[in-house]
């Protein structure tokens, strides 16, 4: 097996930025005897941020459980990079069946390993949100019923991106995507749909939810983490920008997702069975606008033809979720354009 | 030991003898005796280690087969009708993966309109998926297949289903011999699986296969079928020795030696056919009998010299291809392609219409005398499809025709065998 | 269903052949269902429904004018009616006067029910009188088999219906046999 040297890049204060830490309190990515669970070559696009958010995910799972680890893949643009014919990036036990049975699968896996007294292999799930929230709902819901002990990854990049960034029920409303053009009096996906995968996940009452994003590495392979401690079904939801579908420069999707969550568009918080226990407070609030205008995908709200109608229900919905989280301390919410770090 | 026993239990205490290590399945008419039954065995501890999983459809009751058999565990579950079709994108895809699952398939029609009651439109629906489909003539049968399906499936990697039919076998009560433990564990080993997902020797299963290797992986699938008509009937052979019955196999022939009208069929609806094979027999007609138990492979050479001498073949089928015929029957003519003689076609059970020895006894006389035409609905009643075309020319909006042709008929409840 | 099987489950306690099975039409609690069972000394073959039944076993005697319960009865048929009435107060005098009349009989197989079991399922009654009727079939037979089925006080009781209804049948069958024809 070929090693590559790890090469470390500066790139901001929370991706990969533990040099001032000690051993113990570095992420697993900074380890170079990671599992490089993903291993590099595969097919992502460039500025991926699901490549991140799996490869983020995945070692720190190999290392929760010492490499006792099996993975299942749906169908999606993860699967399809990760195993170009006839090459597969991955380095560990991994299986991919259809597009909506991941988590039926999983519970497959789950079961044999108990019938065959190996319980201490530990199972994953991983989809992207078309996957969980659509197609995959009926047996996501299944395994969460029956707590199956899997732990369900969705890499949220709220379209079906792999076939050509079709909307799909996890589709912000206003963003534009091939089947909810930014057309019409009503351009992008309209208001009042959606689901809310963390809390229909925490309305089954499983052992633990949490949400995450790949704009800090820390909080997300801590949860993992925690995720591993528990025995049942357990669900974690990361946010991971699509440079091409939302239309981002592929450098900045980190930013994006701090962003996403900067803004209270994507709350980021923990919750047990059913409960919120804990949240990731917002840094510096910031309004949507800063969030949506370096997306091409709300571009249609910006500029001549603008609609600032729209924007402002879309600070609504974030306005919201900060109450309904309590995402910010009790101060007044920052109305300038506040500098966050690239 | 030989017991008056309901199929489905013989069913289910034969699978549990075979030690799955994973079992589900989703309720559905006419499985759930033998889904219920295995479940209790794993709910006392009988049948250990066994996990028994209540899923939420009957696709994610294939899935979990597949990813518990990917793991490296005999996995079995169970369906009929709607449910295979709302489980075919996994069926195709286990088979795909070359995953030895065992399925029984308690056959039962397609609808709509919705019927629970027995014929192989749903067999028929996934005979190409590349799952090996072993068809059973009787309880017993049912029972034996299951054991001699887990060795071929693990043998081969190709995942088998044993058809049975529902309610005419599932339900009915006879004296069946459920093997023993030991007699089950000589014939069938611990399953050691071709690929299996383990940490410690990770391999990555379910790649996509672009245009530069589709054809050649889909031909090992093939070359693995035809494995199987090697492997059914050593399989059946060796069930003999060591049963002392005759079970499985491709085919099974009955008074054909000098018969001049062949019958060919699938499944539970052979007793009938031989019964009144015998009556014409009487008559002093030479009829003889097919039953194929191989399916999926199509044992086209055993086909072909069974048939052979024969002047007639009559295909009974209890499922059609609409627009086209027979299903059966096309398999059949293309093993006989080249031999001189007439083909039959006759659709008859659709739906568990009874199929009588009176109607199979007219029949093979209509035969005799080449009265048959190519293609038959054995017992259509004519008149009331006749009704119902004249009330869709009458007017355009004449409303669900089911509903219309049940009306025609009174109370459905009255209507008895 | 229980009725048929039980009597297979009799038949083939006694080394016969038995094959018993339910009809295919809709079953839900009252709509009318049919049993059939064959009992042979050699393999049973066929599978298709008891078109011309040797005997009848009627549990629901509200269903004699609604479906044609009688076809292909043969004319050494058995009839046996759980019923508390006669084939005359049921409307079938005419009917049975064409069969052989020692072979009909009528038996309150609910009303044994209720007495040996506090309940009204009349089919280990009935089948006790099914083996006084026809002989096809042995008491002790029946009665090993409801023993297997319903285990403990519950089987005692049914086994004590089943021959009552047995003893009943026999003495019907003596008066029968004793009386002069109508």
């Amino acid at each position: 097996m070929t090693t590559s040297p790890v090469r470390f890049y500066q790139v901001g204060s929370f991706a990969v930025g533990n040099r001032l830490l000690d051993d113990a309190d570095r992420t697993v990515q900074s380890d170079p005897h990671r599992s490089n669970s993903l291993d590099s070559g595969h097919r992502a696009c460039q500025g991926c941020g699901e490549a991140l958010g799996a490869r983020y995910a995945l070692d720190a799972a190999m290392r929760a459980t010492g490499g006792q680890l099996v993975a299942v893949n749906a169908t999606g643009c993860l699967e399809v990079f990760s195993t170009p014919y006839p090459e597969t990036s991955w380095r560990i036990a991994w299986l991919h069946s259809l597009f909506g049975n991941s988590a039926a699968v999983a519970t497959g896996v789950a079961a044999a390993l108990r019938a065959k007294g190996k319980s201490d292999v530990r199972v994953v799930s991983q989809a992207g949100d078309g996957g969980t929230v659509d197609i995959g709902f009926g047996c996501l819901s299944g395994m969460f019923e029956r707590h199956d002990d899997v732990l369900f990854i969705c890499y949220d990049n709220e379209a079906y991106m792999n076939t050509g960034v079709q909307r799909s029920g996890a589709t912000p409303p206003a963003a534009r995507t091939a089947t909810t053009e930014a057309v019409g009096p009503e351009p992008g996906n309209v208001f009042g749909q959606g689901k809310d995968l963390p809390r229909l996940a925490m309305a089954h009452g499983i052992d633990y939810v949490a949400t995450a994003t790949v704009a800090d590495l820390h909080d997300l392979e801590a949860k993992v983490e925690r995720a591993m401690t528990f025995h049942g079904a357990r669900y974690l939801h990361i946010l991971v920008p699509c440079p091409l579908g939302w239309g981002s420069a592929s450098s900045d999707t980190i930013k994006v997702a701090r962003l996403a969550k900067e803004t209270g568009l994507f709350p980021v918080f923990e919750a047990e069975h059913g409960k919120v226990t804990a949240v990731s407070p917002i840094r510096r609030r910031t309004p949507v606008e800063e969030y949506l205008s370096i997306q091409r995908r709300y571009g249609h709200l910006f500029g001549e033809h603008g609609r600032p109608d729209l924007v402002a229900r879309i600070q609504e919905i974030a306005d919201q979720n900060i109450s309904t989280y309590g995402l910010v301390d009790e101060q007044p919410a920052v109305t300038e354009p506040s500098e966050v770090s690239a | 030991m030989l017991r008056q026993l309901e199929g489905s239990r013989a069913v289910a205490e034969t699978v549990a003898r075979c030690r799955p290590e994973v079992v589900c399945a989703y309720p559905i008419s006419p499985q759930t005796h033998i889904i219920e039954a295995v479940g209790a065995l794993v709910k006392s501890g009988a049948l250990a280690p066994c996990e028994f999983i209540n899923v939420e459809s009957e696709f994610a009751a294939m899935s979990v087969s597949i990813g518990a058999s990917a793991t490296g565990a005999r996995a079995y579950t169970a369906t009929a009708s709607q449910g295979l079709l709302f489980m075919i994108e996994a069926v195709y895809n286990a088979a795909g993966l070359g995953l030895p699952i065992v399925m029984t398939l308690a056959n039962r029609a397609i609808g709509a309109p919705i019927n629970i009651w027995n014929d192989h439109s749903d067999a028929m629906a996934v005979r190409d998926s590349g799952w090996i489909q072993l068809f059973a003539e009787t309880n017993q049968e049912a029972a034996d297949l299951h054991i001699q399906a887990f060795r071929l499936a693990e043998e081969l990697s190709v995942p088998v289903m044993v058809c049975m039919d529902g309610f005419i076998l599932t339900h009915a009560v006879e004296g069946i011999d459920a093997p023993d433990q030991a007699a089950v564990d000589a014939f069938l080993p611990p399953y050691e699986p071709r690929q299996v997902l383990d940490p410690n020797h990770p391999i990555s299963i379910g790649a996509m296969v672009g245009p530069e290797a589709f054809e050649e992986v889909r031909y090992l699938s093939y070359l693995r079928q035809l494995d199987a008509l090697e492997r059914i009937p050593a399989l059946a052979a060796e069930f003999a020795t060591a049963f002392g019955r005759e079970s499985g196999g491709l085919l099974r022939s009955y008074r054909t030696e000098d018969a001049e009208t062949i019958v060919v069929a699938l499944g539970s609806v052979l007793g009938t056919v031989k019964d009144a094979a015998d009556a014409r027999r009487e008559a002093g007609e030479r009829v003889g009998v097919v039953g194929i138990t191989s399916f999926r492979p199509f044992p086209l050479d055993a086909v072909r010299d069974a048939l052979s001498g024969a002047r007639r073949v009559i295909v009974i089928e209890k499922a059609f291809s609409v627009g086209f015929g027979g299903v059966l029957s096309t398999d059949v003519a293309m093993a006989t392609h080249d031999a001189n003689l007439s083909l039959r076609t006759v659709i008859a059970g659709l739906g568990g219409r009874a199929i009588t020895q009176r109607s199979l006894e007219a029949l093979l006389a209509d035969a005799a005398k080449d009265r048959l035409s190519p293609l038959t609905f054995l017992d259509l009643d004519h008149e009331i499809v006749e009704r119902e075309r004249s009330r869709m020319g009458a007017t355009r909006r004449s409303g669900p025709s089911a509903e219309n042709i049940l009306r025609d008929l009174g109370t459905v409840a009255s209507k008895i065998g | 269903m229980t009725a048929a099987e039980l009597l297979s489950v009799a038949a083939f306690s006694e080394g016969r052949h038995a094959q018993a099975f339910p009809s295919f039409g809709s079953e839900r609690t009252g709509a009318p269902v049919v049993s059939f069972c064959r009992i042979d000394d050699r393999e049973i073959r066929t599978r298709e429904p008891v078109m011309e039944p040797d005997a009848l076993v009627i549990q629901d005697v509200t269903l004699i004018h609604q479906v044609d319960l009688f076809a292909g009865l043969s004319n050494e048929g058995y009839i046996l009616i759980n019923t508390s009435k006669s084939f005359d107060e049921l409307g079938l005098g005419e009917f049975v006067r064409q069969l052989h009349r020692e072979r009909l009989l009528t038996c309150p197989a609910t009303e044994l029910a209720l007495e040996h079991l506090g309940r009204p399922l009349p089919n280990a009654a009935l089948l006790g009188g099914f083996a006084a009727l026809t002989g096809k079939v042995s008491l002790d037979a029946i009665s090993s088999a409801i023993r297997d089925r319903f285990v403990g006080a519950v089987g005692e009781r049914n086994v004590a219906a089943a021959s009552a209804a047995y003893r009943l049948v026999q003495v019907a069958e003596e008066e029968l046999s004793h009386a002069p024809t109508t």
